[in-house]
């Protein structure tokens, strides 16, 4: 029993993890009307910022604030010189386009980082694990679960309850009309594209003291990231919140019961949502 | 503060739409542009809210050119546009869809235009797409107002609304005017325009065919049937 309960809280923690990744891409998406196949090597810059930070300073908290607001900061500049520029085109364009900046940030991950991967210790305060009756966890673990939980409630209220948020939903729907109030559109749109790139980020920092980093997994979240959004719904924070609770549970819970099927489970699970509710979870037409 | 347009011209791709148009709307004045349909009105609307970028000619407000400059440049210098769709965002509740627009610098505050118009104050926890065509009207305006607006373009607020709902917006017309708003309106009913406005346009095809003071145009037999009859 205890098992399936440690498989469920890292099905949960990795889940987390995944809504980190998907709600940038679906904030970004519905309010840009951008796709952005970039979004997994951000996560992998991520990661990387916070492996060299680590190795630095030795200080993971340091890594946890310094390396997304990097990333986010990063995002920022090609928003300007680059993506605000393809905005009218099709999806095409903005897929060749930022499948570019990605393989340019996993090459220069290799050149600088080189080819191999780099494993990123768990800060001291949170190494060992949390202990109750005869059930162990790892304290890092829990951790994550708690502070994404904590994040997830603050961009939940950053969204929901603030003009910011407002004139993200707002323009959502229709850019224009937000611009006709005399919002100054290119900035909600910049910023709007870092906070989301900062959020992968930030996915990133946490997830390296569990998997590692190596300069190939970008594709690999990328697409993780693209069937939680399918699951949730395009441009939903419930969706995301729900589909990567959804998918990190399904391959969580696959490892114990059926490894070499945990990942065509997770397709299996969009395939059944795509089927039954084609718009996603929390998706409108 | 005066808005002058200058021999405009605006295209959609390679359509002509405007074709020289030149209007002014002086401080305080509510000014109809009437016309049919696919005569250019709302075109020119959306010229001086700059949605659409005129080829040639110039937009002068309070003294400046607006062509060139963006959308939002234009509207944080008070000149507000009320698109024919009304532009209601139907996912935020009434009251966050008047929140983004307030501006500090407004003569009406989000409480002055739940004074104005107390069915939105009813409903101003519901969302936007559970408003009637009337409620949006309302919405779209109150939102201008509260947006500090020096002029108020008005694309068709009538259109396809009860009488009873017309009337309470010609109503609001009156107060905006009262408090010295200059508003150029796009409308396809007559009888709301004889009764607001200072001055008339005509537009045909894309450009003015005529122009005069309320008084002329109420005359002017000849003028609404050739340009103005369906």
């Amino acid at each position: 029993m205890s098992l399936y309960l440690f498989q469920a809280l890292n099905g949960i923690g990795l889940g987390m993890i995944y809504f980190l990744i998907s709600v940038g891409l679906t904030i970004i998406f519905g309010l840009l009307n951008f796709v952005n196949f970039a979004h997994g090597a951000y996560y992998l810059l991520g990661s990387y910022l916070c492996f060299t930070l680590v190795s630095l300073t030795g200080n993971f908290w340091l890594a946890l604030v310094v390396a997304p607001v990097a990333v986010a900061m990063l995002a920022w500049v090609t928003e300007k010189t680059l993506i605000r520029r393809a905005y009218h085109l099709p999806h095409t364009f903005h897929i060749l386009i930022t499948l570019g900046i990605a393989l340019i940030i996993q090459e220069l991950s290799i050149a600088v980082w080189g080819p191999i991967g780099k494993t990123v210790a768990v800060p001291e305060a949170l190494s060992g694990v949390f202990r109750m009756g005869d059930f162990f966890y790892p304290k890092y673990r829990l951790f994550v679960i708690l502070f994404t939980a904590v994040i997830a409630v603050g961009l939940w209220l950053l969204l929901e309850r603030t003009r910011f948020g407002a004139l993200v939903r707002a323009g959502s729907e229709d850019a224009e009309t937000v611009s006709l109030l005399g919002t100054h559109i290119h900035k909600l749109f910049a910023l709007t594209f870092a906070l989301g790139v900062g959020l992968a980020g930030l996915a990133g920092v946490l997830a390296a003291p569990i998997r590692g980093v190596h300069p190939f997994i970008g594709p690999e979240v990328l697409g993780l990231a693209f069937v939680v959004v399918v699951i949730g719904g395009m441009g939903s924070f419930s969706g995301a919140l729900v589909g990567g609770l959804l998918v990190g549970l399904v391959q969580s819970m696959m490892t114990t019961i059926w490894p070499q099927g945990a990942s065509l489970m997770i397709y299996g699970a969009m395939a059944v949502v795509i089927l039954l509710r084609p718009y996603g979870l929390f998706g409108r037409a | 503060m005066k808005l002058e347009i200058n021999r405009i011209h605006s295209y959609y791709g390679k359509s002509h739409v405007l074709e020289g148009v030149s209007l002014e709307v002086n401080p305080g004045e509510l000014v109809t542009l009437l016309g049919r349909n696919g005569a250019g009105k709302t075109t020119t609307l959306r010229s001086i809210a700059g949605i659409v970028r005129p080829a040639e000619g110039s937009i002068v407000f309070d003294g400046e050119e607006l062509i060139g400059k963006e959308v939002f440049e234009i509207a944080r210098r008070g000149v507000s546009l009320v698109p024919e769709h009304r532009g209601i965002f139907g996912l935020l509740s009434v009251e966050e869809n008047l929140a983004i627009a307030v501006r500090a610098s407004s003569r009406w505050s989000l409480s002055d235009v739940y004074e104005m118009f107390p069915r939105l104050y009813e409903r101003r926890k519901n969302g936007g797409n559970a408003l009637s065509g009337g409620e949006q009207q309302m919405l779209a305006i109150a939102r201008a107002l509260v947006n500090d607006p020096k002029l108020l373009l008005l694309d068709e607020p009538t259109e396809g609304l009860a009488p009873v709902i017309v009337d309470e917006i010609v109503r609001i017309l009156g107060k905006i005017r009262e408090a010295g708003v200059s508003v150029l309106l796009v409308e396809q009913n007559l009888a709301v325009c004889e009764k607001l406005a200072d001055r008339h346009y005509v537009i045909e095809q894309g450009q003015v065919v005529y122009s005069g003071t309320g008084e002329q145009f109420r005359q002017e037999q000849a003028v609404k049937d050739r340009y103005l009859a369906v």
